[in-house]
């Protein structure tokens, strides 16, 4: 077990150092940063001046090395859209993006799997079919479009929700937490949907088609033969069965509402990591940009690092696999 | 643990305000707070690390200069009481006497000194405003004698966003100097402020929110009556337009063009959509013998100006005010907005729209068929501006010049044409110091490289010149203007220059672009033509 974590930690920073690489030979591409750090006014010679001194004059490698010398000492440079270390910066937004995807997170799995449980055990109930139609939905509508909608239905026309930004917010230490207080938490409530919708859908659909899968099996025949209770037979055996693939989606998904919360945040005027981003890319802010990619990149390894470790806890068949190499699994 | 901002009580009101839709005039007597948005954020509070609208403008309601712009632009005593000119290059001011910066240590003098030395550091972006300063002499604590490089008529109007700080405040802070981005920490004036003007910084969180109150002290009267003002940026304009609309802000700029008509239909809330000083213009690539976008080659038709009068006369301004800008745009002959120090009413006369006239030019200079070219354009810096350059590509085509737009984002379009990649180009320009020189000294004057030899350049000349148009006798003029005293003389020099570049089709200027500002309707407030918000003027019913 443990050679296999270290395994994986060396893996990880080899996908790092990669992602890192890449980020970097795309940023040449972007645009030219000294146009977004100087005004109209300012000289040609001072503006070459400002390129020299910040290293942009440098090959693309030499840029890289020194970036990653940086960051293993801990330091991501200063950013060009708010003149401030990025450290502080990320700091002061990760709390956002964390509180909004962790709710979004709860939302679908606390959501979509009980949904997706009851269309596959009720396949052709009018409940399942309205969930089936609701997540069509949520599945085929951007998160931008669903968001706006959101906004001019609960805060235009109801008028009972904040349509953008993050409330109050109260210190705890660094974090900042909006869960705390009212108005931090109406302004939740919206950002949340739109960025949980979408994996909600598919967290439930994924279950539901699994579900339909592991019903149909031959252990379950079993098991309702054996006379064992319908509550037993569907969550003790199948839900259990279905799991692995849903939690392997799952853990991805929520990777990627971190990752992705870009669009959500960037319409909800929401102060977190991934509207930093965008911004950050419109303003050609590399030092912004590069920092991101790599805590993404992070977390994307870790994500998958605890996936994998929970099959051990969910799935003996790879316990067993270790110990014995005898054939249980059948 | 804290409890940060103070949205509560407000936006529990927003609530009920909403709930009723537009029932925004039942604000409370007691608290005028002011909530507004703009797409994005200022960089900095230092009012030395940005030379843009945005930044500056915000900050002007923090900070002061010795003068500052009136409603209609033109300039009136503020830190300095008045001035005169002792000698064609040495400017007297005399300084507004007890005044003090938001800490309470008094104005005088060295300030001035200080902050002219760190304008000059490092870090700044703002040098230009201080360029003409070649010494300032401290008389006594409110007299000063700034010397400046030769005669220069143009100084008064250099200086009203060169905004003036506190030496102690700096020394006890360590931001002596502008805040470098090569160094790990961050310098103090970054998220702090300490001015004489009419507000003070009361929190700043960059990218969510700045909060700013009236300053009790402030030597004018204030002519507002808000007792906290707030600015949250709204990157996305639907967002931008929904806050609005349920009640959370007073004011937000820019509306987008679709939602003005949803904006002025609704019961509570009005547009201001004044004209920007702003000029929009196409530029060509007037330098090299043969495109580098074109299918023309061995020689440079856009050289002839017969093409390039072509080009302008098949441009329907008026088609494009009407359906590009629905009716917001004021077409232009002159690379200056009314505005603008220099601008001649009656030079500002556009070349007639007259296809059969550009295709009879054509064909006199050779492309009877037309030619093919690239027009670069930005896609996210002005009103409509991709919209402008494909209405008016297809406005060439119907004379035969098949015109291609390339339109991406601004970090990317102004690299471009910047390092002379280009063409044919969209660019639009307010002139820092409203008036005529600066516009004809960055876009017009010769680019150094291009000089013949023997003249000597001044720094950054031509430096948004990017297509390299190049007249002796204009460049000569150029120069004349920013040393002449006299006005009548120095509108004769400009009203000449203008005349020889419009008639050379050196550019074609298209229009202004209107400033489009929405707001609720109980809310009164100033919309100056700079595209600057100054809470001073604003007033909440």
């Amino acid at each position: 077990m443990a050679a296999y974590i270290v395994r994986r930690i060396l893996q990880a920073i080899v996908v790092m150092l990669t992602v890192a690489l890449i980020a970097f030979s795309l940023f040449r591409f972007v645009g030219d940063p000294i146009l977004a750090l100087v005004g109209q006014d300012t000289t040609l010679e001072e503006q070459a001046e400002l390129r020299k001194e910040l290293g942009l004059t440098d090959p693309v490698v030499v840029q890289f090395a020194r970036f990653v010398g940086n960051v293993a000492r801990g330091e991501l440079g200063i950013s060009y859209g708010q003149r401030r270390p990025v450290i502080d910066m990320f700091k002061e937004r990760l709390p956002a993006t964390l509180e909004l995807s962790l709710l979004s997170a709860v939302l679908a799995i606390g959501i979509g799997i009980p949904m997706g449980i009851y269309s596959g055990l009720h396949r052709d109930g009018w409940l399942s079919r309205v969930f089936q139609t609701v997540s069509l939905v949520g599945i085929s509508l951007p998160p931008f479009l669903v968001g706006i909608l959101l906004i001019y239905l609960f805060a235009v026309f109801i008028g009972v929700l904040p349509s953008q930004g993050r409330g109050d917010t109260v210190q705890l230490g660094w974090w900042s937490t909006g869960l705390l207080t009212w108005s931090g938490i109406k302004s939740l409530i919206l950002p949340a949907i739109t960025l949980g919708l979408f994996q909600m859908t598919l967290i439930m659909r994924l279950v539901r088609s699994e579900m339909l899968e592991v019903l149909r099996t031959d252990y379950i025949k079993f098991a309702r033969a054996r006379g064992l209770k319908n509550r037993v037979v569907n969550f003790g055996h199948a839900l259990k069965n279905t799991l692995v693939p849903v939690i392997t989606v799952t853990g991805l998904q929520v990777g990627s509402i971190v990752a992705f919360a870009v669009i959500t945040e960037t319409v909800f005027q929401w102060p977190g990591l991934g509207f930093l981003f965008l911004q950050s890319v419109q303003t050609v802010d590399i030092p912004v940009m590069a920092a991101y990619l790599v805590f993404v990149a992070a977390f994307f390894v870790i994500i998958n690092l605890i996936v994998d470790l929970l099959y051990y806890v969910i799935d003996p068949r790879l316990r067993l696999d270790r110990t014995t190499s005898s054939d249980h699994g059948g | 643990m804290s409890i940060k901002g103070r949205f509560t009580r407000t936006s529990g009101l927003g609530l009920v305000l909403a709930a009723g839709l537009a029932m925004a005039a039942a604000s409370p007597a007691e608290a005028k707070t002011f909530k507004w948005a703009f797409q994005g954020d200022p960089v900095s509070m230092d009012p030395y690390t940005i030379n843009e609208t945005l930044t500056l403008g915000f900050i002007g309601n923090i900070y002061e200069s010795l003068i500052r712009r009136r409603k209609d632009l033109s300039i009136e005593p503020a830190l300095a009481e008045s001035w005169e000119t002792v000698k064609p290059d040495v400017w007297r001011f005399h300084l507004r006497k007890n005044v003090k910066f938001h800490d309470g240590t008094p104005f005088t003098a060295k300030d001035v000194v200080f902050s002219w030395k760190r304008t000059l550091s490092q870090g700044s972006d703002v040098k230009t405003f201080v360029s003409g300063i070649k010494d300032i002499k401290v008389l006594d604590d409110h007299t000063i004698d700034i010397v400046t490089a030769g005669p220069r008529p143009i100084f008064t109007s250099e200086i009203p966003f060169w905004y003036i700080m506190s030496e102690d405040w700096a020394k006890k802070n360590k931001a002596v100097e502008v805040g470098k981005l090569t160094t790990e920490a961050e310098n103090y004036a970054n998220r702090h402020a300490n001015g004489t003007g009419p507000f003070i910084l009361k929190s700043r969180e960059p990218g969510v929110k700045t909060v700013v109150v009236p300053n009790p002290n402030w030597w004018d009267k204030a002519t507002h009556n808000i007792t906290e003002g707030i600015l949250t940026p709204i990157k996305s304009p639907a967002t931008r337009v929904a806050a609005l609309l349920s009640g959370e802000l007073d004011m937000m700029y820019p509306a987008p063009t679709q939602d003005v008509n949803r904006i002025k239909g609704t019961k509570g809330l009005a547009m201001l959509e004044g004209p920007e000083a702003r000029t929009i213009f196409l530029g060509f690539d007037l330098q090299r013998d043969e495109l580098l976008y074109s299918n023309i080659k061995g020689k440079n038709p856009l050289k002839d100006v017969r093409v390039r009068k072509a080009m302008y006369q098949a441009l329907d301004m008026n088609a494009i005010k009407k359906k590009v800008m629905r009716g917001n745009s004021w077409p232009a002959a002159l690379l200056i907005a009314p505005q603008i120090n220099g601008f001649k009413k009656e030079l500002n006369t556009r070349f007639a729209y007259d296809p059969k006239a550009s295709k009879k030019l054509l064909a006199a200079a050779g492309y009877p068929n037309g030619f093919e070219i690239v027009l670069d354009c930005p896609n996210d810096r002005y009103v409509n501006d991709e919209a402008i350059c494909l209405a008016a590509s297809a406005m060439l085509a119907k004379v035969g010049v098949k015109v291609k737009v390339n339109a991406q984002t601004k970090a990317k379009h102004f690299g471009k044409i910047k390092r002379e990649d280009t063409s044919f180009y969209l660019l639009g320009w307010t002139p820092s110091t409203f008036d005529v020189h600066n516009v004809f000294y960055n876009n017009v004057k010769t680019r150094p490289a291009y000089l013949p030899k023997g003249v000597e350049p001044q720094p950054g000349q031509g430096q948004w010149n990017c297509g390299i148009y190049s007249n002796t006798e204009v460049d000569k003029l150029i120069e004349l203007v920013a040393n002449e005293i006299d006005p009548a003389k120095r509108q004769g020099m400009i009203s000449k220059m203008m005349t020889i570049h419009k008639n050379e089709i050196g550019h074609i200027p298209l229009h202004q672009q209107p400033l489009s500002w929405a707001k609720k309707a109980s809310i009164d407030l100033f919309q100056s033509p700079d595209n600057t918000f100054q809470l001073r003027w604003v007033t909440v019913k």
